[in-house]
């Protein structure tokens, strides 16, 4: 998967402003963001489902704007449900949807996923000959994971999969979603704004705010690519005082130490990947505020 | 383009998908209930008209409401069924499940066109009990009364279910569909299946005649009434070609619309497009 400048715009508005990402076979990617970074307008259009601006997008080798159904039975999107199909019983669902990927079965990835194997695999086996709105939220999302991957997909988009499910549902999902990178060497683009879910999930996190990616990599990568801020605190003369430091805390630390030798109780500290990152979720609530204010 | 294997598997999902449709539908309580209206409408009708005639005949007016019955019903299956179907599974997310599977659109259609084609008939059937009532002025026991009405049903269908979902597809909300309840009824209130056409001012008769109801229930009537009572319609005949040309008319429109304006549809969806729709519908129910 390869996205190069990547823009959408509404009317004057620009949602995304440049993304560019690249994801490898058996991959897990997060994109990691506040409410309103364009995470959800980013997956719509590599799924086809949107039509972008701007710029050069390659899904599985194909144009998702011109992804023909071939192409989408070796994606799965995983979405959430509300009302859908609630008469249904959930094996008669995972039977029908898994008839569409018949035809696309190969000797190494033979598909659909049987559906017995699949509702083992999430967790709803005693829930089988249940009617879908008999469900509850938690269980339905495992059913909405489970319709995402019925046709053994390759590629799986998940947009905040685990949004409304309890710590242990969670902890499930986690679980799966490695046996999915790792034994069905899948490729796995979620998005959430949960930064402890994206750490203990993805091999690699891009950080999206304000349609742009401002940071990319693995959780410890970004920590340290993130934190060039700083606080300085120190004491003269029974005073405390604190300065922010930003860039070079070392250079301003020096200074301070050669032009005030009265300095005591002098503290630096580096904000960490957490701090950054609730700073930005921060700003942007501020902006979302401010925007309901105005209107 | 798709491959022969990828068609008989879109067929088979939708057929099975229909008949699965079907079958919930019928136990569900809600459902049925709907199914047993028309009957029931028929019902009261016959009790109420069980002593007229119609004027300057001996003929039972009731007998002569039932053809237009059998053509509302058909109308209704495909005008009604399709859009309230569509607009509701386009809000609840069916429909872009339907998107995110392989062929799952096409298979969705045709289930939709199994589903509708059930029900309707179902309809239909259950409109015999209380015709029982006044079967010795009806011609049922002749081939040529069950051809015209398989007929009719067939053409129904091909007319109304491609313009109801047409019209589905131009909906916004479910909450929109009220209108279309609304101006069916005026529709049926002009459509000679209550009230003669010939009793109403010329220009509620030329609606009347622009619209399937009329010509649907005009076709039942061929079918069902004896020949002499071509005599009370306009022109005094059937106008049989007069129905194939009008109700082919329809037919093209929806078969010419419908496509189109479905692919719009399904282009526009999203998940996060469903989701504004449940927030919409949500803060609409509170």
């Amino acid at each position: 998967m390869e996205v190069r400048d990547l823009r959408m715009r509404y009317g004057a508005k620009d949602v995304l402003d440049g993304v560019d990402l690249t994801a490898h076979r058996g991959e897990v990617l997060a994109l990691l963001g506040p409410n309103g970074a364009g995470k959800t307008t980013t997956i719509e259009i590599l799924e086809g489902f949107r039509m972008r601006s701007a710029g050069e997008v390659s899904v599985l080798g194909v144009d998702p704007a011109h992804g023909g159904e071939d192409w989408r039975a070796r994606l799965g999107v995983v979405l959430q449900s509300w009302r859908d199909h609630s008469k249904w019983k959930v094996n008669e669902l995972l039977d029908y949807l898994g008839l569409f990927y018949g035809p696309y079965s190969t000797q190494d990835r033979p598909r659909p996923w049987p559906t017995g194997e699949l509702l083992d695999l999430v967790g709803l086996t005693g829930q089988a000959d249940l009617r879908i709105k008999s469900l509850s939220g938690g269980q339905r999302r495992r059913l909405d994971l489970a319709i995402g991957i019925v046709g053994r997909p390759e590629l799986i988009f998940l947009d905040e999969p685990t949004a409304g499910m309890d710590p242990h549902g969670r902890r499930d999902f986690q679980d799966l979603v490695h046996r999915l990178s790792d034994f069905e060497a899948a490729t796995i683009l979620l998005t959430t704004h949960d930064l402890a879910e994206a750490e203990r999930l993805a091999d690699r996190i891009l950080i999206l705010d304000g349609g742009r990616i401002v940071a990319e990599g693995s959780a410890d990568e970004l920590a340290r690519q993130m934190s060039t801020h700083a606080e300085v605190r120190w004491t003269t003369d029974g005073e405390r005082h604190v300065h922010s430091a930003a860039g070079d805390p070392t250079g301003f630390v020096r200074q301070l130490l050669a032009t005030h030798p009265e300095v005591s109780d002098l503290e630096v500290r580096r904000a960490n990947l957490e701090d950054t990152y609730l700073g930005l979720v921060q700003r942007a609530e501020n902006i979302t505020e401010l925007e309901e204010v105005t209107r | 383009m798709s491959s022969p294997s990828v068609r008989s598997t879109v067929v088979r999902a939708g057929v099975r998908r229909g008949l699965l449709e079907t079958k919930h539908s019928l136990t569900n309580a809600g459902e049925l209930a709907w199914y047993l209206l028309m009957p029931a409408i028929f019902a009261a009708v016959l009790v109420f008209m069980r002593d007229s005639t119609v004027p300057g005949t001996d003929f039972a007016l009731g007998a002569m409401v039932l053809p237009g019955l059998i053509g509302m019903s058909i109308a209704m299956g495909g005008l009604l069924g399709a859009p309230s179907i569509i607009a509701a599974e386009r809000e609840d997310g069916t429909l872009l499940r339907a998107k995110a599977t392989p062929h799952g659109m096409p298979a969705y259609l045709i289930a939709k066109i199994v589903t509708l084609t059930l029900t309707t008939l179902i309809t239909l059937l259950l409109l015999v009990f209380p015709a029982l009532l006044v079967i010795e002025h009806l011609r049922f026991g002749e081939a040529r009364s069950w051809a015209i009405l398989a007929a009719i049903f067939a053409l129904g269908m091909l007319t109304t279910v491609p313009i109801g979902a047409a019209i589905g597809a131009m909906l916004k909300s479910t909450a929109q569909f009220g209108w279309i309840w609304l101006s069916s009824m005026f529709f049926v209130g002009v459509s000679g299946i209550f009230y003669p056409l010939t009793a109403l001012p010329l220009w509620l008769q030329w609606v009347g005649q622009a619209l399937p109801f009329y010509w649907l229930g005009l076709g039942s009537r061929a079918a069902l009434l004896p020949a002499e009572m071509a005599v009370v319609e306009i022109g005094e005949s059937w106008r049989t070609v007069e129905m194939l040309g009008v109700l082919g008319v329809w037919a093209v429109l929806g078969f010419v619309l419908a496509p189109v304006l479905l692919r719009r549809m399904a282009r526009r969806e999203s998940g996060s497009s469903v989701a504004a729709r449940r927030e919409e519908f949500l803060t609409r129910s509170y």
